[in-house]
């Protein structure tokens, strides 16, 4: 259970980015996303990718706390690429304006090297994404996280919802499996073999329990707060508070960097979002 | 003691706005600076809400209306909020997990200062300072999931003690703790009164265990009104608590068994300043005159774990070489402290984890290949809160949900889970929503929706967490019923009454090892199980000493067995 518990919520290790303010890596990780999101370039795309790899081993993210994640978002991914590919197989041509066949596939439907690339770079767009997503949420306590959005005027209340939600993440998580594990044993089937209509059916028979335990425990938790005086003034101040050092705004500096460097390449090199290595 | 009353109810009354009828009636009470009181009364009394009027949830959180008129301090609290109330008077609340906000201890304790804009660095020292006081102060960076349940409520106590508040109100302090964390929550809010001299109320029904350290005055409260007001001594020899439906402490039972007539000129507040010179001999000839019973038991086996290891991770063993035989017809009680591997065991007998190393059988049959739907069917389990299985609105179609979800036509459906809604006493409320169940029938239709499987053996996991005598009373007599009729029972359980009246025999788990395997009587009075198990020694035992009986052991199981007897 404990190493379950883990998945997807910050988990308390001494690393050089565990160290950054969670201000600073929201903020990083809003430029970063923003340059794969915005560039086509497949070049800047691999670039940012090695970056955020290596960023994650320096944040020593064990593999096997993310493994269950990345195989979701591949999965993920092809289905995407597949589906895409059928829905649009001559998109690649439409943005490069060239056409290289590689084959036939079926019919008039060709398989061309302009797709391929296309889709090529597009699966490290979305994919590049991941590991900046795991890093910014593994390595970030919630509640510093939120003293620092309070910190740049982000309504408190807000900021703290938010740091209670990732407080109470791991107890609902654990709510969830013992509720499925229970209902299982009365019978219900939640693997591959039930029908879609019925596994839907299923799924209603755990969140149901799931939202009424749920509800009980938000009636309790927002008594203790009130008792504790919570929102009893229009300020309030964080034990966890970080104030911003030079290496948060090293970092910060770096992402804007990054972020305008690949701007740069968009406007100067490529003219334009794309990358065309057909021309 | 000083004469102003530091809290003063006159002609007091509540009505809740969702409710009929008001829930506090004409409460006329004070409460002087550095008292010690204990408010008892059953489940649904309105000592809960008696509490919420002090810390100011009524009106804050919960709206209804007031008559009558209560100060705190001398200042009529509908005058002051929450806020300025937090200020006065520090709430510990029940559950220790749930009101735990902070991400860490320190996080935790500072939430009141943070909220009062306390100075970052200001705020640090003071919560170092606090956290010492309650022996947290190596914790401050731990997560709740790393804590104890004593741990995080000592916790929870310091985020209240942060405020230098002259009233602390503890709300069912013992609910989630088991025997020894409890002890020793009673020990510590003690000494805080005892160092700090702030008025101290604790809400409670187990009463004989908050008696464990003294108080100055218990509070019955009974339907919404104060029907008693006296000390320990007072009340315990009285009629009040049988005519409440709280428990009375054990050892007074066994008294009153002997035909002692109880009175409060011997002390019998507390078992410590009981003075037994005279019933001695009272004692010892009721003790020799029972019968012993036959604890024999040679049923054929029904389940059966056979060096059974278990680990999440690899690494750590939850479960360590585990083996027991438990025969057709038995009820069972597995104890140990937290993480003492109780729940792990029972995932693995439902098939939610599979075995390392061992076999389970039952009636002698490896049964590794079976899936948990399968397995559903001789083995049931019961989940603590109804809460986290209840999952459709008609009691009816909850109980019937397993039948349904194993395609058994709708006709035998209606006939199965009838007979259950009769065993259970849920007949006449076959076409009830759930939502307008008590909790503890709530709890009754969890039980029935596993009995419609007709399982053979039944494994509960607390079935008695925060219930009242009176409604214990009914969930143990319900399940001796069904035990009666065949099935064998499995209780997970913190409760040592639970153990001492109705499992006769005691599995006890501590770091994944069984301990102990034998009758409930020895394992609460062997000093080495009751230390590793995180359970308190009976006071029937001490009870015992006093009446200069040897074996105390032996009394233990005597008055197990003539309770039984009574019983029957």
């Amino acid at each position: 259970m404990n190493s379950k518990m883990k998945l997807f919520s910050y988990n308390q290790v001494d690393s050089p980015i565990h160290r950054l303010s969670g201000l600073t890596k929201l903020i990083c990780f809003l430029l970063l996303t923003s340059t794969v999101m915005y560039s086509y370039d497949i070049r800047v795309i691999l670039l940012i990718m090695l970056f955020s790899l290596l960023i994650l081993k320096v944040s020593r993210i064990k593999f096997s706390q993310i493994r269950l994640m990345i195989i979701y978002v591949l999965i993920f991914l092809f289905t995407n690429a597949v589906i895409s590919f059928f829905f649009s197989p001559e998109q690649g041509v439409e943005i490069y304006k060239t056409r290289h066949v590689i084959g036939n596939l079926y019919g008039s439907l060709k398989l061309t090297w302009e797709q391929l690339f296309y889709q090529f770079t597009k699966f490290f767009k979305y994919a590049s994404v991941v590991p900046l997503g795991i890093i910014f949420l593994l390595t970030t306590n919630p509640s510093e996280f939120a003293s620092s959005l309070n910190g740049v005027k982000v309504n408190f209340k807000a900021a703290y919802a938010f740091a209670l939600t990732l407080r109470y993440f791991p107890d609902i998580q654990r709510n969830y499996h013992d509720i499925s594990q229970a209902q299982q044993a009365r019978g219900l089937d939640l693997s591959h073999k039930a029908k879609p209509m019925d596994r839907f059916k299923y799924a209603l028979l755990i969140i149901i329990p799931l939202i009424f335990s749920t509800l009980d425990r938000i009636e309790m938790i927002s008594n203790a707060m009130d008792l504790r005086g919570f929102a009893k003034s229009h300020t309030r101040t964080w034990y966890t508070y970080r104030k911003l050092q030079r290496r948060d705004y090293a970092a910060i500096l770096v992402s804007i960097l990054l972020f305008l460097a690949a701007l740069g390449v968009s406007a100067f090199i490529n003219h334009g979002r794309f990358y065309n290595p057909f021309i | 003691m000083n004469d102003q009353a530091i809290i003063e109810f006159q002609d007091f009354s509540f009505q809740y706005f969702s409710q009929a009828d008001p829930t506090l009636y004409d409460i006329n009470l004070k409460i002087h600076p550095g008292e010690k009181i204990l408010i008892v009364g059953p489940s649904g009394s309105g000592k809960s809400t008696l509490g919420r009027c002090l810390n100011g949830l009524i009106p804050f959180s919960y709206k209804g209306v007031i008559t009558g008129s209560l100060k705190i301090n001398g200042i009529e609290t509908t005058s002051l909020d929450i806020f300025n109330l937090s200020k006065l008077i520090g709430t510990v609340l029940q559950d220790s997990d749930g009101q735990f906000v902070g991400l860490t201890v320190g996080e935790d304790i500072a939430f009141a200062l943070e909220n009062d804009n306390v100075a970052h660095a200001e705020m640090h020292t003071r919560v170092k300072e606090v956290a010492r006081m309650v022996d947290m102060h190596n914790w401050l960076s731990s997560s709740p999931f790393e804590l104890s349940g004593g741990q995080k409520q000592r916790t929870s106590l310091a985020g209240v003690l942060i405020d230098d508040v002259p009233i602390l109100l503890f709300d069912e302090p013992l609910a989630n703790l088991d025997p020894a964390t409890g002890k020793t929550a009673i020990e510590i809010i003690d000494d805080i009164h005892n160092n700090s001299g702030k008025t101290i109320i604790i809400i409670e029904h187990r009463l004989e265990d908050v008696l464990h350290r003294d108080i100055d005055r218990v509070i019955v409260i009974k339907e919404g009104r104060i029907i008693a007001d006296m000390d320990a001594h007072e009340l315990v020899s009285s009629r009040i608590l049988k005519v409440t439906g709280i428990r009375e402490p054990l050892y007074v039972t066994a008294m009153k068994y002997a035909g002692i007539h109880v009175t409060s000129k011997m002390l019998p507040g507390h078992i410590t300043s009981l003075k037994l010179e005279g019933s001695r001999n009272a004692l010892r000839a009721w003790y020799k005159a029972i019968t012993p019973d036959d604890h024999h038991n040679t049923n054929p086996s029904i389940l059966r774990m056979k060096n059974i290891s278990f680990s999440y991770d690899g690494i750590q063993k939850v479960l360590d070489d585990i083996n027991f035989n438990i025969r057709e017809g038995e009820m069972v009680s597995i104890i140990g402290k937290n993480g003492a591997g109780k729940s792990t065991l029972s995932k693995l007998l439902c098939g939610f984890e599979k075995e390392d190393q061992g076999t389970i059988h039952y009636k002698e049959k490896d049964i590794k290949g079976m899936t948990i739907k399968e397995r559903a069917e001789t083995i049931g389990l019961v989940m603590q809160n109804p809460n986290q299985m209840i999952s459709k609105p008609m009691i009816f179609d909850e109980v019937a949900l397993g039948l349904r979800l194993r395609n058994v036509p709708e006709d035998e459906i209606s006939h199965r889970v009838e007979m259950v809604l009769k065993t259970c006493g849920l007949a006449p409320f076959k076409d009830w929503p759930i939502s307008a169940l008590s909790y503890g029938q709530k709890k009754r239709v969890t039980i029935a929706s596993i009995l419609v499987l007709d399982p053979k053996i039944l494994i509960l996991d607390e079935p008695t967490a925060g219930q009242d005598f009176r409604h214990y009373t009914e969930i143990m007599k319900f399940l001796l019923e069904i035990n009666k009729r065949g099935v064998t029972i499995i209780l997970i359980t913190h409760d040592m009454h639970l153990m001492l009246e109705y499992t006769p025999r005691s599995i006890v788990l501590s770091g994944g090892r069984k301990i102990a395997d034998t009758l409930a009587s020895v394992v609460l009075t062997d000093s080495h199980v009751i230390a590793e198990a995180n359970l308190k020694e009976t006071s029937l035992f001490k009870l015992a000493q006093l009446a200069g009986i040897e074996d105390g052991t032996n009394f233990v199981q005597r008055f197990i067995d003539y309770e039984k007897g009574m019983r029957n």
